[in-house]
């Protein structure tokens, strides 16, 4: 037997990431513990670096790490203005501006304890992990690989989401171009008169696109189906609305700890079979293939089973130990670590070691022009250089 | 492989028909060239082949359209993907992923091909075409010429028996034009697919054709043939063909190589002559950029070691150039060297990093935009961008207004750049020519010292790009120093009095065009590669040389 031998480099399927991220979001979003939650930002910040690729998405951890400081500021400083009084020590007694009888129930000013601020820093702090959870995924897997994976019934909108979120970078390009165009007529390129007149060059500019993707996808073959029976698609259309609006209560259920325990998992799971069974009729129209699907093996099992600890273990927490997972958020040191959610969590960074590496892409993203006379000759060359490149990029990294 | 019988569209808003009473069979594993002026149905012909016109268009169609025994009346785009293999215009509206790779096998999955098929006619496209080294890369960071070739590639995958493109290589600067249509030869010959192509830039591709099909537009018949047939009387000719009717050289000469050994006459000829001025001749020539670009005169535009930098790209690194009144400048490069971004700089587009742009002695990203065009025009590569208006008046109005210009200055200059221009038309409904003319007009207004103007040949026809190179003369002669990116060397050789090459963001090379082009394998203009190492570029050159001699 050959066990020794490590698995090969391969990208993970990006279902299983994504599952993973899912499982300590849950966790993050259901404890107020400081502790817990940057444990949360600990895990998912590791596994991160240990196996997000060189591709140009895997940058985007880095973005919602600061989108997830944003948060926080704003709701410390939310806190700081608007925020009702907290009983505490008080740091800085502010001057308390009288508002008018139809404000009531806002005070603006106001003593700040540390009570207070303790407790918006944690707020945040748990908006910022749940943020950093979906950033993981997202550095982890591209997040267009994920849609293009979706059940073949739901391929043809899965596509249509791509496109739209190709869309985006295109409109802004747009923009820029347009509005460069404004300045060059002699226009004001700032202020709120050049917005209005950029929307509309930008709008002809996103149509005239779309109809160009649309008739290149129709020339590619794009909704080409075979023909269904009537009873087929009823069916189809009653086992899709019975299995979302189960899963929809299902995942109430177990987001919003104060629920029935019977609107939870239970719901949850009878909407997925559901769901899965109106795919399955749905995909009998569908005569497309795929090209190289993911697989899901092992790792991917893994990988998605540790997302899942994670929030089992909060759950378990918030059953045994209520009080551990919403703790006064004052003083720091006081707060308890409950077992069962920290060993949950923890569990969670096994990917980062039990899983394969990604693979590194051949060529980076240096330019490099090919040969022009013969686009079949292999150049000994540009492959030499394509590994150097990668390699120097790996030093820098 | 294609029939078309009698073939007429017409579309619902115009009156009258775009194509007529077109009549033609296309052999398998020919490789068919599509001409014509803008306008004259080219692409609609194409559109025909796959069935996007009318089923995706719109409009009415006449007559029949089969393609390899299927009529394109009863079979939408979709249901001949499998058989008609469509290129658009720009590769890049036409991704469907992100990543070399899934664009090839895209068309595929449409089809629903095996697994197993699909794999292993990926990666034999990826030989074919040479993408091997791309096959992960993000379709956004690849070069010109890769997008186009992962375009072909992603059309290849479905196997189809006949290629229907659309200029594809109008957008690409020389060498990476060459390696498409490299490939392109290689499909026809080695796998004889049937390729149907339309192409503007006709130095490019006429020695590929195997037949080409000229479309007059206005009415007139529509003409097929072989290259050499059409060439003898089409009114849109490559240099080449020109340069050989005016020696009189039977049969047409079409590739270079043929019109070198036809040449050595008219080599000996020309070498007892005195060179061309370097300006050409021309109307409004004037004294010649020497007087022009005298010492003492203040360049108009400047700058000075300017580096720009996008993030860890280095777009221009330490440029130094003065350009003096009177100058024609062709900026010229691949794509990505840096041109427009030069041309940015010099409009305060784009702040540079370091050193320093001048435009008529003033740093452009401090003018306020209302100074700014009294002082640099600015051309940019998708000239509706400029435009807004719902008629050419209205735009022509609110230039006047901008420029602080006396009503109707802009309407006077309009008229002289295109005579019996309606003003009453969508400027969007303009063509190419057109629609070029009436920004030019827009930017000049202002009269303005400087003009830049970025690959203002894409998608002119040969009598459009001949009014432009008159124009530019004039507008030099006046007194403007001109700068011109662009990849077209014909114009170029025709209109500049010097040519600057960029590479990764430096100047390579500087000096005035002649010395540069001449011996040149990627900038030397058709006439320059058949009289190398004489000085001529162009055949109008070539005929005022000749008419002084006699």
């Amino acid at each position: 037997m050959n066990r020794s031998a490590p698995p090969l480099p391969r990208a993970l399927h990006p279902g299983a990431w994504w599952l993973w991220a899912l499982g300590l979001a849950t966790a993050a979003s259901r404890t107020t513990n400081p502790w817990l939650l940057l444990l949360v930002l600990a895990v998912a910040g590791h596994v991160v670096t240990a196996r997000r690729s060189d591709a140009p998405w895997a940058r985007s951890f880095a973005v919602f790490l600061k989108l997830g400081m944003v948060v926080i500021t704003i709701r410390v400083v939310a806190q700081t203005l608007f925020g009702a009084a907290v009983p505490g020590n008080v740091l800085v007694d502010l001057p308390e501006i009288d508002l008018p009888a139809w404000a009531a129930g806002v005070t603006l000013g106001g003593p700040i304890t540390d009570a207070a601020l303790a407790a918006a820093l944690v707020d945040g702090l748990r908006l910022a992990t749940v943020l950093a959870c979906i950033g993981a995924a997202n550095a982890l897997a591209n997040p267009k690989r994920l849609l293009a994976s979706v059940p073949a019934a739901l391929y043809e909108v899965g596509v249509a989401v791509v496109v739209a979120l190709s869309f985006a970078p295109s409109m802004v390009t747009a923009v820029q171009r347009i509005r460069a165009a404004r300045r060059l007529r002699g226009h004001p390129d700032r202020g709120l008169r050049s917005i209005v007149s950029v929307a509309m060059p930008v709008l002809e500019d996103a149509l005239e696109r779309s109809l160009a993707l649309a008739a290149a996808m129709d020339s590619r073959g794009y909704g080409r189906r075979a023909s269904v029976p009537v009873r087929t698609r009823r069916l189809t259309t009653t086992l899709t609305l019975a299995g979302l609006g189960a899963m929809l209560v299902g995942l109430y259920g177990l987001l919003d700890g104060t629920g029935p325990a019977a609107l939870g998992l239970p719901a949850l799971v009878a909407g997925i079979v559901v769901a899965a069974a109106a795919l399955r009729t749905a995909g009998a129209g569908v005569t497309r293939t795929r090209y190289r699907p993911d697989p899901w093996a092992g790792p991917e099992w893994l990988t998605s089973l540790a997302g899942a600890t994670a929030a089992i273990g909060t759950i378990v927490t918030s059953l045994l130990a209520p009080a551990a997972l919403e703790p006064v958020a004052w003083p720091l040191l006081a707060i308890p670590l409950p077992a069962a959610a920290t060993i949950g969590i923890l569990l969670a960074s096994l990917p980062a070691w039990l899983t394969p590496v990604p693979p590194r892409l051949a060529s980076g993203s240096a330019r490099r022009r090919h040969p022009a006379r013969s686009p079949m000759a292999t150049d000994p060359t540009s492959a030499v250089a394509a590994t150097t490149s990668a390699s120097s990029s790996e030093v820098a990294a | 492989m294609i029939d078309l019988d009698r073939v007429g569209v017409t579309y619902p808003t115009d009156t009258a028909p775009c194509l007529w009473g077109l009549d033609l069979h296309i052999e398998e594993g020919e490789l068919c060239l599509v001409v014509g002026r803008t306008g004259s149905g080219k692409s609609t012909l194409l559109r025909t082949l796959n069935g996007l016109v009318p089923h995706f268009t719109g409009g009415t169609l006449h007559g029949r359209v089969t393609v390899d025994g299927r009529d394109t009346a009863t079979h939408p785009p979709r249901e001949l993907a499998d058989l008609v293999g469509m290129v658009a215009q720009d590769p890049r509206s036409a991704f469907v992923t992100d990543v070399v790779e899934d664009e090839l096998a895209y068309g595929m999955e449409s089809l629903g091909l095996a697994p197993e098929v699909m794999r292993r006619r990926v990666e034999e496209t990826l030989d074919l075409l040479g993408l091997v080294g791309l096959r992960s890369r993000a379709l956004d960071t690849l070069s010109g010429g890769e997008r186009q070739r992962v375009a072909i590639g992603s059309v290849l995958t479905a196997h189809p028996a006949v290629l229907v493109l659309d200029e594809p290589t109008s957008a690409l600067d020389p060498p990476a034009a060459e390696e498409v249509l490299a490939t392109l030869h290689r499909l026809v010959h080695d796998l004889g697919l049937t390729v149907v192509l339309a192409e503007h830039r006709l130095e490019r591709v006429v020695p590929f054709a195997d037949r080409i099909v000229h479309l007059p537009g206005d009415g007139a018949a529509i003409e097929v043939g072989t290259p050499a047939e059409i060439m003898a009387s089409s009114p849109i000719a490559p240099p080449i063909v020109e340069l050989g009717r005016l020696a009189g050289w039977t049969p047409l000469p079409l590739t270079i190589r043929d019109a070198r050994r036809g040449a050595s006459g008219l080599r000996h000829e020309l070498a007892q002559l005195p060179p061309p001025p370097r300006c050409g001749p021309g109307p409004g020539a004037g004294p010649g950029p020497e007087a022009a670009a005298a010492p003492d005169a203040a360049p108009v535009l400047r700058s000075g070691q300017l580096a720009v930098t996008y993030g860890h790209t280095v777009a221009l690194a330490g440029v130094d150039l003065a350009i003096a009144a009177g100058e024609i400048v062709a900026l010229m490069g691949r794509n990505g060297a840096g041109k427009s971004t030069l041309l940015q700089a010099w409009t305060g587009l784009t702040n540079p990093d370091a050193g320093s742009v001048a435009v008529a002695g003033e740093d452009p990203a401090r003018l306020r935009p209302a100074e700014l065009i009294r002082r640099v025009a600015l051309v940019p590569q998708e000239p509706a961008d400029l435009l807004y208006a719902e008629t050419v008046a209205a735009e022509c109005a609110a230039a006047d207004r901008d420029a602080g210009q006396s009503p109707g200055a802009c309407a006077r200059l309009l008229e002289r750049l295109v005579p019996g221009l309606d003003p009453d038309r969508h400027p969007r409904d303009l063509s190419e020519g057109q629609r070029l003319g009436l920004v030019l007009a827009i930017q000049l207004v202002g009269d303005p010292p400087a003009l830049l103007l970025d690959e203002p040949t894409r998608g002119l026809d040969y009598n459009a790009k001949h009014r432009l190179t008159g124009l530019l003369r004039e507008l030099a002669a006046q007194g403007r120093a001109i700068v011109l990116a662009t990849h077209d060397v014909e114009l170029a050789a025709a209109v500049s009095t010097r040519t600057v090459v960029l590479a990764d963001g430096e100047v390579v090379v500087d000096g005035p065009t002649p010395e540069v082009v001449v011996g040149s394998p990627a900038f030397a203009p058709q006439v320059a590669k058949i009289l190398a190492p004489l000085p001529w570029l162009t055949v109008d050159q070539v005929a005022s040389s000749l008419q002084a001699a006699s």
